[in-house]
């Protein structure tokens, strides 16, 4: 049973890692991203390529796969996601969609459809047995990194400089410009930040959740419900709602096979019953 | 028996107090205006009364029915109705479309999906003279994002009348309006029929002394003075909060 | 210009009544039957695209509620209808798309309380999930809905016992013309009815609506259960036309290709999801031929560059095309959007 909790633990901070660029972003810009599951693929694909083919190292693979989605998400950003902002849902939605499709098609036709693996090394297959708890090593690997990329997240936003002014950015547009915030420059980065934290998500991911290409059309629901569960109001309230989701899922697949999907279903929807703006949202919500 | 009343009306937002202890007693046919300084809290009391917002504490009765727990569409079938400090219109309809649409609501014809709009003469008969006392049959074909201000504001207005309220709450209706155009809204104004109450918020003071037969004034959420426009005028404390000075409330 | 009442009624009467080139569209929308004998499969699937479109137009285009999920209904009435054929519970056609309508409206009903709560956010995750908590359903209950291999074994009984659905296709297109054509009208009906302007009301500024009397849930309720059940006549059809039905009923590319069928005929003015249908097939049509498996790419395509150029800009266009075919011959729907001289009692 606490190999369940473990692995559930494990599956709710790659699902947050993967979800909380979407929650910022959301937040941040009042923008509904549902490309973001692409820059996963993104992230996933590129460590494909990089370790798979190119023989790069597992430990290298990662940070790429950060780093090139960020700078794909960042030049998006910049020329085409920058002319939608101040748009309709309906339009944001069309248009993400819109992404979505392009390169779920464009991965299909370069990479083909099928499952890809990527080849992880040695000695994080297998696994350890601490009082009796199997506890994978990947998945061990999955709850440092996230973890520390949770805390490393708090310490950025509650710490930093650039921390305050996305706080102050995120309350109040106008007034950070005013202070003489450069908001356009925020939401760059930040986005870009969002994304390449999706696209190492999505190299981390890829052993758990099946990558293929239509990784963003299959994960788009679970990265909404853990936005829509945990809020955009802080970092705290999709973390938390990622766990509760993780270990729903996971548990929920285990003891109950045949509705084992409909937990993370059936959370939603009690949770949009009763608290439409999120579990952990502030009262304050959009 | 007053046709509004309000009853130790409270409403508070976390910490802060909006309104408390709000008692308003309203007359039949009355022209009651609500002044106060800006943030006083006047608007807070005309959503509280619309039931835009509920209140903390007390209650509101209109015609002696107690009507604070009432969603805003209900309280509008009993008999009263308002307009925004903001225009609050349908843009993408016509002046025409727009009365018509109350007058269609109020006559119980809202949910009919079957009819054409328009084809009872009762309707369309009661359209054309709202259209007409507000000024508005000029522009009736008109969308109304490109109407004019006071066009918009006179239309703002005719929506609210056409739901014939026993009583009328009307926030600020002169904001905005140009000064050319003033006239016209203020005449308007003048001419609403007698059985219907009115209720203003207004901070034109011209417009509130040639107008109303009661004033209230609200200073920090809680009533300061109440009574006949002579005597608010000359009221000391009323002087010495619009003119800034400390006070004991 | 003298303002009267019956001034007034004649003009609301009269932008009510169907214009020549209304009347002149679905007399060769019906001519087709005879014009083009080859192609009844594909305008049979225009056809029921066009009923599914023209349902999410009510709910997009006049009451503005965003739905990503209205494949929902679609696929709930495609298999219902698709099962109780296929067990003889109810063997009657029309009968039985009625029925799976108004399963599909049950659908509506039940859902229509979730999807008013929150936001816009909300709303999307609400009606994506539905269509994809039935899409897992299906999936898990294979053993009736027939899972991945989808339904099979469904057997069409001629319709009033005299038509039988051919492989050709021509009696399930005139099938599904009568059907979509008397959707048509019953939405033409609510849409210039005071029931109709309400929506409109409630989509520009709710708050005054519910200013002015209008119980806004009651009626938001209201359409989005209509829209649902016309949704669901048109999976219906698509299941007693083909007699088969899969899991890709309920599949998210259904609902973002409705989405896109709308953007490209416009929303608000009930001949939007006809024409942007026909546009869809027609594109559909072409871009297969090219590139058969990367059509997913270009609908991408499509969408991102209509967002970029702007929808006001694209319905502006449209708009304009439709001015200059108005001007050639009567009026189509009306929408009272003309800047300046709009359209008087007396005339254009």
């Amino acid at each position: 049973m606490l190999t369940i909790l473990f692995d559930g633990v494990a599956y709710g901070m790659l699902l947050f890692v993967l979800a909380c660029g979407l929650s910022v972003t959301l937040g941040l810009m009042n923008f509904i991203n549902l490309a973001h599951g692409a820059f996963a693929m993104a992230g996933g694909y590129c460590t494909v390529i990089l370790v798979n083919r190119l023989g790069l190292p597992f430990a290298l693979g990662l940070p790429l796969a950060f780093l090139v989605t960020a700078a794909i998400g960042a030049l998006l950003e910049r020329t085409l996601y920058s002319h939608v902002y101040a748009r309709s849902h309906l339009d944001q939605v069309l248009f993400t969609i819109g992404l979505v499709f392009m390169s779920v098609a464009a991965v299909d036709y370069t990479m083909g459809s099928s499952q890809q693996f990527v080849l992880i090394p040695q000695a994080l297959q297998g696994q350890f047995i601490v009082f009796g708890i199997g506890m994978s090593k990947y998945r061990l690997l999955i709850i440092l990194v996230c973890g520390l990329l949770t805390i490393g997240l708090q310490l950025i936003i509650g710490k930093t400089r650039f921390g305050s002014r996305l706080r102050a950015a995120v309350d109040d547009r106008r007034v950070a410009r005013g202070l003489g915030i450069n908001v356009g420059a925020v939401f760059t980065l930040t986005f870009a930040f969002g994304s390449g934290l999706a696209g190492l998500g999505g190299a981390l991911g890829a052993e758990i959740l099946g990558l293929d290409p239509t990784f963003p059309l299959k994960y788009m629901i679970y990265f909404l419900i853990v936005v829509t569960v945990g809020g955009t109001s802080s970092i705290t309230g999709p973390f938390l709602a990622s766990i509760l989701l993780g270990i729903a899922d996971v548990a929920g697949k285990y003891y109950v096979p045949t509705l084992g999907a409909f937990v993370i279903y059936t959370i939603m929807i009690v949770v949009l019953i009763w608290r439409p703006q999120g579990l952990f949202a502030r009262s304050a919500a959009r | 028996m007053p046709i509004l009343e309000t009853i130790g009306l409270e409403k508070r937002f976390g910490g802060i107090t909006a309104a408390h202890d709000v008692s308003l007693s309203i007359e039949k046919g009355a022209r009651h205006a609500l002044i106060g300084p800006n943030g006083a809290g006047k608007t807070t009391v005309i959503n509280l009364l619309t039931g835009v917002l509920r209140p903390t504490a007390g209650s509101i009765m209109l015609a002696g029915k107690d009507i604070t727990g009432l969603l805003s569409h209900e309280r509008v079938r009993l008999g009263m109705a308002r307009t925004f400090q903001i225009n609050q219109l349908f843009l993408d309809l016509t002046p025409l479309e727009t009365i018509g649409l109350a007058i269609s609501e109020r006559l119980g014809k809202g949910s009919d999906w079957w009819r054409v709009i328009g084809s009872s003469s009762a309707v369309t008969g009661e359209i054309v003279e709202i259209l007409e006392r507000f000024r508005l049959a000029d522009v009736m074909h008109t969308r109304t994002a490109i109407l004019p201000y006071g066009k918009q504001r006179l239309l703002e207005i005719a929506l609210a009348f056409a739901c014939r309220p026993q009583v009328l709450l009307l926030d600020e209706p002169a904001a905005g309006v140009p000064e050319v155009e003033r006239h016209e809204l203020l005449a308007t104004i003048a001419a609403l029929p007698k059985d219907v109450t009115v209720l203003l918020i207004e901070h034109d003071m011209d417009l509130v002394f040639s107008f109303a037969d009661r004033i209230s004034v609200l200073v920090n959420g809680g009533l300061l003075v109440d009574g006949a426009p002579e005597d608010v005028a000359h009221d000391p404390r009323v002087k010495a909060v619009y003119l800034g000075e400390e006070l004991d409330v | 210009m003298p303002s009267s009442a019956d001034s007034v009624s004649a003009y609301l009467a009269r932008r009510a009544r169907w214009s020549p080139l209304e009347i002149a569209f679905w007399i060769f929308v019906f001519a087709t039957i005879w014009l083009f004998p080859g192609k009844y499969l594909i305008m049979k699937d225009t056809a029921i695209l066009a009923l599914f479109a023209l349902s999410l137009d009510l709910i997009l285009g006049y009451a503005g509620i965003i739905s990503l999920g209205h494949a929902a209904f679609f696929g709930l009435a495609g298999y219902f209808s698709g099962l109780i054929a296929k067990y003889g519970i109810i063997n009657e056609p029309v009968i039985a798309l009625i029925c799976s309508g108004l399963v599909a409206a049950a659908l509506g009903f039940i859902t229509s309380f979730l999807v008013l709560r929150g936001s816009d956010l909300t709303r999307i995750m609400v009606t994506l999930g539905i269509s994809l908590i039935l899409g897992e359903i299906a999936n898990r209950y294979s053993n009736i809905t027939g899972g991945a291999d989808g339904l099979q074994g469904v057997d069409i009984k001629p319709i009033f016992g005299l038509f039988r659905f051919d492989l050709y296709g021509h009696n399930g297109y005139i099938y599904s013309l009568i059907v979509l054509f008397i959707c048509f009208v019953i939405v033409r009906r609510i849409v210039y009815s005071p029931f109709g302007l309400s929506l409109r009301s409630l989509k520009g500024n709710p708050l005054r609506a519910s200013a002015i009397g209008i119980p806004v849930n009651r009626r938001l309720v209201a359409i989005y259960t209509v829209s649902g059940g016309l949704a669901g006549i048109a999976g219906g059809l698509l299941t007693q036309t083909t007699a088969f039905c899969s899991l890709d009923v309920f599949s998210f590319d259904r609902s973002a290709d409705l989405l896109l069928v709308l953007i490209i005929g416009g929303t608000g003015y009930l001949y939007g999801g006809l024409i942007g249908a026909v546009i869809y097939k027609f594109l559909q049509d072409w871009i297969a031929t090219l590139t058969p498996q990367y059509w997913q790419f270009w609908i991408g395509f499509v969408l991102v560059v209509i967002v970029l150029v702007g929808r006001e800009r694209v319905e502006g266009w449209i708009a304009a095309v439709r001015e200059f075919i108005v001007r050639l011959g009567g009026r189509l729907v009306e929408r009272p959007a003309t800047v300046g001289g709009g359209a008087g009692p007396d005339g254009h």
